[in-house]
């Protein structure tokens, strides 16, 4: 894995920060270029959300951190430093399979998408905590950990948990499911909360629940979230700072409201008039023409052009660079250069 | 123009249950509401509250246990044979997810030549035919001999759709048509049902969980929890005077596209989650997440009340006392 030529360092307040991430799966289809070129950060304490459709590289992006790519994935190039419990900083991606065993689930924490496919259904709730803790402090008596367990699920506001503890998950319903996964995730403590969709397969009422006690734990806690969603109301509920996130790369990043206010690349711009605003008369909702493009043969130059209503000669040729408009605020777009 | 075409009342919908001859699933219980000609109503809900239940029922794809419901000036409750075939004619259903709803064997072509042919609709020339109607739903000649899994997501929905309008139905039960897909892709969809009613003038029931899309879609919009409808009216009225405390807690929970207005909306959480509907909880189903419960709530149904025209809920707090 090289390292690119200027010295990437953690700033102060930063649990992570990613450098030019790029992962490629090797197909028999050919060759997909999943994540190009991704970097981003998170501070203590934020929550940063990633958005995009279906198949722009999102959740690659937050496995990758953790090395959780499988064959025939691979990961490129790219840093992830990462500052540990005890003050350490490390490249997540420079780790050995052992070393990165022992932050992962531990100090960076996963919630999937699907809770009925994350929990064992041959195990109980509490087996599932008693996994979880003794993977990383094996001195820990089973009591001990079920205790811990009774506790996070009353925090996550599931009733009787003295009662839940022993069920297996089908005794569940899915919001309870969700819960105990966030509640599993959390046993260790995690710096960093990876939240992915996590509430895509709940209902609406069930999903103001989650995000509402998501946001409770992250103060308590004073972790950090990485929240993967494709839904816009989400964010603006839930994030601090957004990355926009187009076939593979970054298109836009700046603070929540920068994003929803003055969003600065036509793909952000579009995608936000595709989502009705229920609390706003509406005449027509906007529509992206075409669909996404394939990663196998990326569009050249930049992969919105094909799309995208201002697209000009240079944004088929070459890629657009990182160009800053305000003070956390990136776009990559040809239309944002000087002449 | 405020001419009914469907009317359903009373309908029920029970399911047994295995293994037991007295529980029931009350899927659909006590459903009445009415369908204007070329307008659309919503159907909102959490899952398992009925929608789809309902949706099935009207166009009896599974019988009713009692109630009617009356299609076009036509009692449809209990028709067979031909005449049911007719009324399918009519009434036709666009299902959520288009990779499980287009058999994968067959060509977008034959997909779309099914129902011709089932109804025996004289075409001159098929394939000038199906490709004017591929036109109409954004798609084209190149598309008519390729198989659904040559498609997108969003182009299987195109399909699924032509199939359903492609003999002419006077209403179209959409459940849940845009669930599976992208939000680009949604809004295509979403323009997509519109356009096709304006030119058909056809009436729409849109089954969906997502408040903010039934919001853009419907005329009217109903609310279900647990088998009954809590709440229906003009969806302007339902959205921005909601009465019953369960469509409030509903429309609070949606989540926002815009930060501020996010941030300075009164969110009503409500803890829990709906109970079984094979022992609903007796009285008003919705008592027990109820903020506002007072005691006949637990002990009586409460009644459908006529707050305004058009504007119907089912709740003790608005009943005279």
């Amino acid at each position: 894995m090289q390292s690119s030529g200027e010295k990437v360092v953690l700033n102060d307040g930063e649990v992570l920060r990613v450098e030019k991430l790029e992962v490629r799966f090797y197909t028999y289809a050919g060759v997909v270029h999943a994540v190009s070129n991704v970097s981003f950060y998170v501070r203590e304490g934020e929550t940063i959300a990633l958005v995009g459709e279906t198949g722009c590289g999102k959740t690659i992006t937050t496995r990758a951190i953790t090395k959780l790519i499988e064959s025939p994935g691979r990961i490129e190039s790219g840093i992830a430093l990462f500052r540990r419990r005890n003050g350490q900083i490390v490249d997540l991606l420079k780790l050995d399979d052992e070393e990165i065993r022992k932050i992962r689930g531990d100090e960076i924490a996963y919630v999937f998408q699907d809770p009925s496919a994350a929990l064992d259904p041959l195990y109980t709730v509490g087996y599932h905590f008693i996994e979880t803790v003794k993977a990383h402090r094996n001195n820990v008596s089973k009591k001990n950990i079920i205790y811990l367990a009774i506790k996070l699920l009353r925090e996550v506001a599931i009733p009787s948990p003295e009662v839940r503890v022993k069920n297996y998950p089908h005794e569940l319903s899915g919001g309870m499911r969700q819960r105990s996964v966030i509640a599993i995730s959390l046993s260790n403590m995690p710096k960093l909360l990876i939240a992915d969709e996590p509430t895509t397969n709940l209902d609406v009422t069930i999903q103001a629940q989650i995000l509402e006690l998501l946001q409770e734990l992250q103060k308590r806690y004073g972790m950090s979230m990485i929240l993967i969603t494709h839904n816009l109301g989400v964010v603006a509920e839930t994030a601090n700072r957004v990355y926009v996130m187009y076939a593979g790369k970054i298109v836009e990043e700046g603070n929540c409201e920068t994003i929803f206010y003055n969003s600065a690349h036509p793909y952000t711009q579009l995608l936000l008039k595709a989502v009705p605003n229920p609390l706003k008369k509406i005449e027509k909702l906007e529509s992206i023409p075409g669909t996404v493009p394939s990663l196998i043969n990326p569009p050249p130059g930049c992969r919105f052009h094909p799309r995208c209503p201002f697209a000009m000669d240079i944004c088929r040729k070459e890629e657009p660079p990182k160009i800053k408009l305000d003070d956390n605020h990136y776009v990559f777009c040809w239309l944002y250069t000087k002449r | 123009m405020s001419e009914t075409l469907l009317r359903v009342e009373n309908l029920k919908k029970y399911f047994r249950v295995r293994g037991s001859f007295t529980k029931k699933v009350r899927a659909v219980d006590d459903v009445s509401f009415e369908i204007f000609r070329g307008t659309t109503l919503g159907v909102v809900g959490e899952s398992g509250c009925g929608k789809s239940t309902l949706g099935r029922t009207i166009l009896r794809l599974i019988d009713p246990t009692s109630g009617r419901i009356i299609f076009d000036g036509r009692d449809v409750t209990k028709v067979k044979g031909k005449a049911l075939r007719e009324y399918w004619r009519n009434a036709q259903m666009v299902f959520q997810d288009p990779h499980t709803s287009l058999n994968p064997r067959m060509t977008i072509a034959s997909i779309l030549l099914e129902p011709i042919k089932s109804y025996r609709i004289y075409v001159e020339d098929e394939e000038k035919f199906l490709v004017e109607q591929l036109e109409m739903v954004g798609l084209g000649k190149e598309h008519l001999y390729r198989y659904p899994h040559e498609l997108s997501g969003g182009q299987k929905q195109r399909v699924a759709i032509l199939r359903a309008i492609i003999v002419k139905p006077k209403f179209v039960v959409l459940d849940e048509p845009t669930s599976a897909l992208d939000v680009s892709v949604q809004a295509q969809i979403l323009e997509l049902l519109k356009n096709l009613q304006k030119i058909y003038n056809l009436t729409y029931m849109f089954i969906s969980h997502d408040i903010a899309v039934v919001k853009y879609m419907s005329d009217a919009i109903a609310v279900m929890y647990l088998g009954k409808i809590v709440e229906i009216g003009d969806a302007d009225t339902v959205f921005f005077n909601p009465l019953h405390p369960y469509t409030k807690y509903l429309l609070s929970a949606i989540p926002i596209p815009d930060p501020k207005m996010a941030r300075d909306r009164k969110k009503v959480i409500i803890q829990g989650e709906p109970p079984s509907p094979i022992n609903p909880p007796p009285g008003c189903r919705f008592h027990p997440r109820c903020p506002f419960a007072m005691d006949i709530c637990r002990k009586e149904e409460p009644p459908k009340i006529e707050v305004e025209k058009n504007h119907i809920v089912a709740c003790m707090l608005y009943a005279k006392k």
